[in-house]
């Protein structure tokens, strides 16, 4: 059962349309929110007019900082929602107007007359700043900075040094599904449909914010349309939600946030400014690796991305620098998006590792080759497995790398530069304590297994099924999963590729637990738990996922315009549970990947603090046309240490690395190297002209 | 303003109230409860929302109910027949054509849609127009779906299932 490429279980519901997300739950006679939304980037509201909204037919409640609820804990400063006047970003929420139908919430919320004492706001990010901070520590609990050694006297001796900064812009994460809620009031108990990546982080994050007990919520998710991070923690609109329904008891409340909405409301990357310092010897060696990264936060809530993490772990080098400094703005409060701190972290050192090729005159997979470390070279502890090598090798070999010409633009079709680049992937391995998982025998003779997981996509439902099948030696079609409640034994978020490391582990104690407990001829109702396994093998070794990516990019030599006809990744991950949903996953982190390189850039206005192209129109996310020859592989790679199961997660490497491998193969293409993503044409026409 | 309309909706009459400014979209999923339709964007920039109207791919978020008294919609939920999948439900089950399946719906239909424009001869950007007749290469399928987004980055699964579905 694990490593059979079964078909997506709820595949037939997908298909048809009939999966239920959250918003699609069926309630009777639902009310409709509508959040209002702050025009100003700081500063306080000093009157809010909303008699021209309450006298609309079908309006039914407007909530403002005037008449909500007050919260019983404010500390997370994201979700103290309508608990003041106090404006800190453009795009806060200040409101909500309630009504019979979505159109009339929406209408009257245009009605809300809003007058504001602004505050001179700040939105300018930028490397020098003269008010860059350290944060404490960088996400989630990393060291800020560390060094080894004598990077400035190792750099001085170094004969190559190579000395660039490499930006990536802010992001957003746009799931296809937005973020909406469900809520209902209902004899002192709140009930939520949430579109959430975790149904019981979010039960615990509204509840400390409403000081319930997390009893008296029940958070339900069985589908979710995507997340990539931003629905891994609470945003406003829970809270707003939750607000709406406390006003409508026993009416359900539904609160869908708009597209446009997203972009200030439910997290993003912030930008990165990376100055990456290599110093090597001539033959390639690696003496010093420094990795200096600047990106912004919000002025109520710290998100420090840990950039510079991934450069503390891939190449060996005795001296060796990274630190991380914010900006405080006031802007929308950063978060997380797919591999934070790998996924821009890569970008700069693997472009640096490329120009460190070319200066070197060698080829980048030898040159990676080279440095590759005996032990992590953080903590000195050896690799629970490290097979980044054996990836670059056969990605070398199914890419056709060995016909590769060694300078660059060299090679022209029809008008298109061509070229080939390859970069390296890395991710961490999560398991995340306080899953619990429950195996039940039925009276139909199934196993019922409850566990309150998510499916973001990633294929929850069948490879926990695949693994609770194989856990109690049965057939997949004996299992009868449940997931995405809180009804079920609490389990933690989808996020940091941990859901299969942590949640299986759980499903694998409980099945362990209850063949111990009544064998193999159970009776019905028979019942055994089980939790993820604590782990001391961390002690003892570094464990992480490599992986490597290479791609072939043209770009046209009079428009510049840039197309990535291949891009083939392999990568170790550990066990794959089912290779074809992996495959997937894979695959559309890469896309991902190519996104980001090609076209993703929030573009704040600095003036009034929010995101210009705040819809899929004018943020580009990767569309069919620009995706054509993809594959992704996998090197057997069998890691006892890091779970039972022997998995490392895999949602998150296959964005890691492919910028930097699109953004090598496009210097290979034209002799250009861009380091500021995306890669736009403008750039490759701008340097042109020079 | 409210309206009583009419809506063929996977083979079923229907007979709805909607408000002038309400989309077709929001009467399918808010006031008949039809959810196969999917609102990602809810302006026309994503396809999320595709549905068939009167046999042809429409994005629904676009288009004012009230404009519409007596169409025929299919939705992706009304072209499984009796518990038979459409042969491009099937084609996307089979090569893993969607993740989190939030624009799978709207994939389907357009990809449906998207045959019979082929099958008729319609060019698109890429098609040779010296040519007899569309042939439905990898390029072909990918510009002519390219309306369709999918965050989870799908699109190989997609154009394999709807080569598979067009054989």
């Amino acid at each position: 059962m694990i490593g059979s490429p079964l078909p997506r279980l709820d595949g037939t519901a997908k298909v048809t349309g009939t999966a239920r997300y959250a918003f699609e739950h069926r309630v009777a006679d639902p009310a409709y929110a509508y959040p209002l939304q702050a025009t100003v980037a700081r500063g306080h509201i000093t009157a809010i007019n909303t008699s021209a909204a309450q006298a609309v037919d079908g309006v039914l409640a407007v909530i403002t900082h005037e008449n909500a609820p007050h919260l019983a804990s404010t500390e997370d400063a994201e979700l103290a929602v309508l608990q003041s006047t106090e404006i800190a970003f453009r795009g806060q929420v200040i409101g909500a107007v309630v009504a019979d139908t979505s159109e009339t919430a929406r209408h009257a919320a245009g009605l809300v007359e809003v007058s504001y004492d602004p505050s001179p706001h700040d939105a300018v990010f930028t490397p020098d700043r003269d008010d860059l901070y350290t944060p404490d520590t960088v996400n989630p609990s990393f060291p800020t900075d560390t060094s080894q050694g004598d990077v400035e006297s190792a750099l001085k001796q170094s004969p190559v040094v190579v000395d660039h900064v490499y930006t990536t812009p802010m992001t957003h994460n746009n799931p296809l599904e937005p973020h909406t809620t469900v809520a209902c009031w209902h004899d002192d108990q709140l009930t939520l449909y949430d579109s959430t990546q975790g149904v019981h982080s979010t039960r615990q994050s509204l509840a400390k914010a409403l000081g319930l007990a997390p009893e008296r919520i029940r958070v339900i998710a069985p589908h979710v349309g995507g997340g990539f991070g931003s629905k891994g923690q609470a945003h406003a609109h829970l809270v707003l939600a939750a607000m709406a329904a406390q006003a409508m008891p026993g009416r359900a409340v539904k609160l869908a946030l708009t597209r446009q909405q997203m972009f200030s409301l439910v997290g993003y990357r912030t930008p990165t400014v990376q100055h990456v310092r290599l110093g090597a010897g001539p033959d390639g060696r690696l003496t010093a690796i420094s990795m200096d990264v600047v990106e912004q936060t919000s002025r109520i809530k710290e998100f420090a991305e840990q950039t510079a993490i991934p450069a503390r772990h891939m190449y060996a080098a005795p001296n060796r620098r990274t630190t991380h400094r914010l900006a405080a703005l006031d802007v929308p409060v950063p978060s997380w998006m797919r591999a934070p701190g790998e996924c821009p972290g890569m970008f700069g050192p693997e472009v640096a590792m490329d120009e460190l090729a070319n200066a070197c005159g060698m080829d980048p997979v030898d040159l990676r080759v080279l440095n590759e470390p005996d032990v992590d070279p953080e903590s000195g502890k050896p690799f629970s497995s490290r097979n980044l090598v054996a990836c670059l090798r056969e990605g070398a070999a199914r890419f056709g790398w060995a016909d590769r010409e060694h300078a660059p633009r060299t090679r022209r079709e029809h008008g298109w530069w061509v070229g080939t680049g390859v970069a390296a992937s890395t991710y961490p391995v999560h398991v995340k304590p306080g899953s619990s998982a429950t195996v039940r025998f039925q009276p139909d003779g199934r196993y019922r297994i409850e566990i309150g997981a998510t499916d973001i996509g990633t294929g929850t439902w069948t490879a926990l099924t695949q693994i609770a099948a194989d856990a109690l030696s049965v057939r997949v079609d004996a299992i009868d999963l449940r997931i995405g409640d809180t009804d079920l034994p609490p389990a933690t978020v989808a996020g940091g590729s941990s859901g299969i490391n942590s949640w299986g582990s759980a499903v694998v104690d409980a099945a362990r637990a209850f063949r111990d407990k009544f064998g193999t001829g159970p009776n019905p109702g028979d019942e055994a738990q089980g939790t993820t396994p604590g782990n001391s093998a961390g002690e003892r070794f570094a464990m992480r996922a490599f992986g490597a990516q290479f791609a072939e990019v043209r770009v046209h030599a009079a428009t510049g315009e840039i197309r990535v006809p291949r891009l083939l990744g392999v990568f170790a991950v550990g066990r794959i549970i089912n290779p074809r949903t992996a495959r997937s996953q894979f695959l559309g982190g890469m896309t991902m990947g190519m996104s980001m390189a090609l076209h993703e850039q929030s573009v704040l206005d600095e003036r009034f603090g929010h995101v210009v192209n705040h819809d899929l129109a004018e943020y580009h996310i990767a569309a069919n046309a620009d995706v054509a020859g993809i594959e992704a592989h996998w090197v057997d790679e069998t890691d006892p240490h890091v779970n039972p199961l022997g998995t490392k997660g895999i949602g998150e490497i296959g964005i890691v690395g492919t910028a930097a491998a699109i953004a090598n193969a496009a210097h290979h293409a034209t002799g250009i190297r861009v380091r500021d993503l995306p890669l736009t044409a403008d750039k490759f026409l701008a340097d042109a002209r020079r | 303003m409210d309206a009583e309309i009419t809506l063929h909706v996977d083979g079923t009459a229907r007979h709805v109230t909607v408000d002038a400014r309400t989309t077709l979209l929001d009467a399918l999923r808010e006031r008949l409860g039809v959810m196969a339709p999917k609102k990602g964007c809810d302006h026309g920039q994503c396809g999320s929302c595709t549905v068939l109207l009167n046999d042809r791919r429409v994005i629904t978020c676009l288009v004012l109910a009230v404009a519409h008294d007596g169409a025929r919609i299919v939705t992706a939920e009304g072209l499984a027949q009796d518990d038979h999948l459409h042969p491009v439900q099937q084609a996307f089950i089979d090569h893993d054509g969607f993740q989190c399946g939030y624009c799978t719906p709207g994939q389907i239909c357009s990809a449906v849609g998207m045959l019979k424009e082929a099958e008729a001869g319609w060019p698109s950007a890429v098609s040779d127009l010296a040519a007899a007749e569309v042939r439905l290469s990898p390029a072909e399928i990918r510009e002519r779906m390219s309306g369709n987004l999918c965050r989870c980055g799908a699109y190989a699964g997609i154009v394999a299932a709807i080569q598979q579905a067009a054989r």
